[in-house]
């Protein structure tokens, strides 16, 4: 893996503003959802970054503004050093194919009247200026590879077919061989296997991981499920309230998680071993609004360490080792209570 | 002793199509104060179990035949009218998948919770009134909220006052179709920290039905494994994880991820679940398997004894099979 950094973002805040509701009309005022707040970090060249957390802390938000599906309030999205975050439509036009995504539901997200070929073949039609694609035999041959890429094979055999004689792994296998088509460095994956039933996940988290080491592809992989994301991903950062609380190798996150919030989700989730550990619940409570974020460290309602200091200033994320850092000012107390409960 | 006994139990919805056979030979047993989880994915039939066991199919749904029986007693052959007056709710209740988001919204909590007690029972108001104030200490909720509207709960307050309906008359069993789907996994788990300490308090019998293995792992005692319609594979929890005998169990167990466990390739079960329109006529799995032989494809395989501590196989070859 190469160190050199694929996307960067600098301080990405996307406030979304909302004027519904009885207050908000007779006071013609105006309700600000910091649903991303600020956040920094780097997704290198040919990695799978994974991006964990609740619903609500604002991991769909950030896929969708790195692709500016949603214009960002504050801060910079660089792409391979370019500063794109003001680009204007058509430079962006010309960038799309290079920046992909997939979403969640591929029962929804591929038209049921189209076959696999028109499926696939639809965003070399919308984009073949930018490829300069002309002949009908080039779309076909980029098609057929693609299908190949996503282990659809005889290509042939797929192409003909439509989403409903598909199984859902299958459908999901076309959303990512249209994004492929379009020969991108990145793919933003959001929670693309959250629809499919256990026993089918792997084939479509197989395909991510084999196009990351087959063509070196980049992806952002957006998810709720830890214990999944930590097989698939090389690196993981947990989110909560619009900021990232941990970011660290995914064995070395949920091995040695140093921020209570971590710690509280690992321990929540149940292990499929009836003698293994039984779940925990080390910070009750739920998510609070994005609306009203707390002062200080936003999680500090929430966490058992917290103190004065942790209601008042908000922690950084620093480097505390080797590519692991954390936003929080005790981590070190909590990472020892985490030792000897769970 | 056992609270519930299934066997046998064959079920199909009439539709436009024709039949689907959604239930085929599913057999499992609930002991008094156990935990059975029943595993299946989509299409497996596992929550049109739930409703046959609760008398709550569609009208377009026929059970074959089969047998259920509470205590002893044969529920299959039970008219509507005292299904609904003496078992429903007082002796077999449900949380149902997603019933968190079918509270009645312009009812306080504490007037619904009330609803189940005195609809079924003679109590009086005001002292039904109490025991709904104690359900709810029991649930993890203050009594003060006895008055609040649906909308000013969480996702996890409502789920416990699902859970709170589910009790309210001490039901021999409680059913839980997927009672944690829609939360959050820090919800998740206080949701199921919750379920266990009341089961144990209560000594209640308890079917958990959900896709996730994790889950009937945390919970269970007993675990049925159930795939298009039948009962696949059934026994102890620590036999189904530590020594599964079907292939589908063991395909099922390598998908899932671990989050204790070494980064590792996630395996999966390749194709899809079987037309249960028109279901294969011998093993429902075979097309899945990689072990299949000509037989598995022509005959059915009958749920098998195989002689380890009540552990049963729907397998041809389940002397052969292993993790």
């Amino acid at each position: 893996m190469s160190s050199e950094a694929l996307i960067s973002l600098v301080n990405l805040t996307k406030h979304f503003e909302s004027k519904q509701g009885l207050k908000n009309t007779l006071l013609r005022k105006k309700t600000i959802i910091r649903a991303l707040d600020g956040v920094s970090f780097e997704i290198k060249k040919g990695e799978i970054f994974g991006v964990a957390g609740e619903s609500g802390c604002g991991k769909t938000t950030l896929g969708r503004t790195i692709i500016r599906l949603a214009e960002p309030t504050a801060g910079s999205i660089f792409y391979g050093g370019r500063d794109i975050t003001h680009l204007d439509k058509s430079s962006m036009r010309s960038l799309r194919p290079k920046i992909q995504i997939v979403f969640q539901d591929p029962y929804e997200s591929i038209n049921p009247r189209m076959s696999v070929f028109e499926v696939v073949a639809e965003g070399l039609g919308i984009n073949r200026r930018v490829l300069g694609m002309k002949r009908q035999e080039q779309v076909r041959e980029a098609v057929k590879r693609s299908l190949e890429l996503v282990q659809l094979t005889p290509p042939e055999q797929f192409m003909v077919r439509y989403p409903h004689e598909l199984s859902g792994g299958q459908r999901q296998r076309v959303a990512i061989a249209r994004a492929l088509v379009l020969e991108p460095d990145f793919i933003i994956a959001d929670e693309p296997v959250s629809m499919l039933d256990a026993s089918i996940r792997a084939e479509v988290l197989n395909v991510v991981t084999d196009l990351r080491d087959k063509l070196g592809l980049t992806f952002l992989f957006i998810t709720h499920d830890l214990a999944l994301s930590k097989h698939v991903t090389d690196r993981l950062g947990i989110m909560y309230l619009g900021k990232f609380a941990e970011i660290a190798p995914s064995e070395e996150l949920t091995s040695k998680p140093l921020h209570p919030y971590t710690q509280a989700l690992i321990a929540a989730i149940p292990v499929p071993d009836p003698d293994g550990k039984k779940v925990k619940v080390l910070a009750g409570g739920e998510v609070p609004s994005a609306i009203a974020i707390p002062s200080g460290c936003r999680f500090h309602p929430r966490c058992p360490f917290a103190k004065e200091l942790c209601k008042t200033q908000e922690p950084e994320l620093r480097q505390v080792e080797q590519e692991h850092y954390v936003a929080c000012h005790y981590y070190q107390e909590a990472y020892d209570s985490f030792k000897t409960t769970v | 002793m056992s609270v519930l006994d299934v066997s046998d139990l064959k079920m199909y919805f009439e539709t436009l199509e024709g039949p689907v056979h959604a239930v085929e030979d599913i057999a499992f047993s609930v002991e008094k104060g156990r935990v059975l989880g029943l595993v299946g994915e989509s299409g497996s039939g596992k929550t049109s179990i739930a409703l046959t066991l609760m008398g709550l199919l569609p009208p377009n749904a026929k059970v074959l035949s089969g047998s259920v029986r509470l205590g002893g007693e044969e529920l299959l052959k039970v008219p509507e009218e005292r299904l609904r007056r003496e078992i429903r709710w007082k002796r077999i209740s449900l949380v149902a998948q997603g019933a968190m988001n079918s509270l009645n919204p312009v009812f306080t909590i504490g007037d619904q919770i009330k609803e189940a007690i005195t609809t079924h029972t003679d109590t009086p108001e005001p002292e039904a009134a109490e025991q709904v104030k104690e359900l709810l200490k029991k649930v993890g909720i203050s009594p003060d909220r006895y008055s609040s509207y649906p909308h000013e709960l969480s996702g996890g307050m409502k789920q416990r006052v699902i859970i709170a309906m589910a009790l309210a008359l001490s039901p021999d069993l409680v059913i839980a179709d997927e009672p944690t789907t829609a939360l959050d996994v820090i919800v998740q788990a206080e949701i199921l920290t919750l379920l266990k300490s009341l089961q144990r308090e209560m000594r209640m019998s308890m079917i958990l039905i959900t896709h996730d293995l994790a889950l009937v792992a945390e919970m269970s005692n007993t675990i049925a494994i159930a795939y298009g319609g039948q009962t696949v594979e059934y026994g102890s929890a620590s036999d189904i994880f530590h020594k599964p005998r079907h292939p589908y169990t063991i395909g099922l167990l390598k998908s899932v991820p671990n989050i204790a466990a070494k980064k590792t390739r996630l395996t999966s079960i390749p194709g899809s679940p079987p037309d249960l329109v028109h279901p294969p006529t011998g093993c429902r799995f075979a097309a899945r398997c990689s072990f299949a032989t000509s037989k598995c494809v022509s005959e059915m395989p009958p749920l098998e004894d195989t002689g380890e501590r009540g552990h049963l196989a729907r397998c041809w070859y389940w002397r052969d099979m292993g993790l």
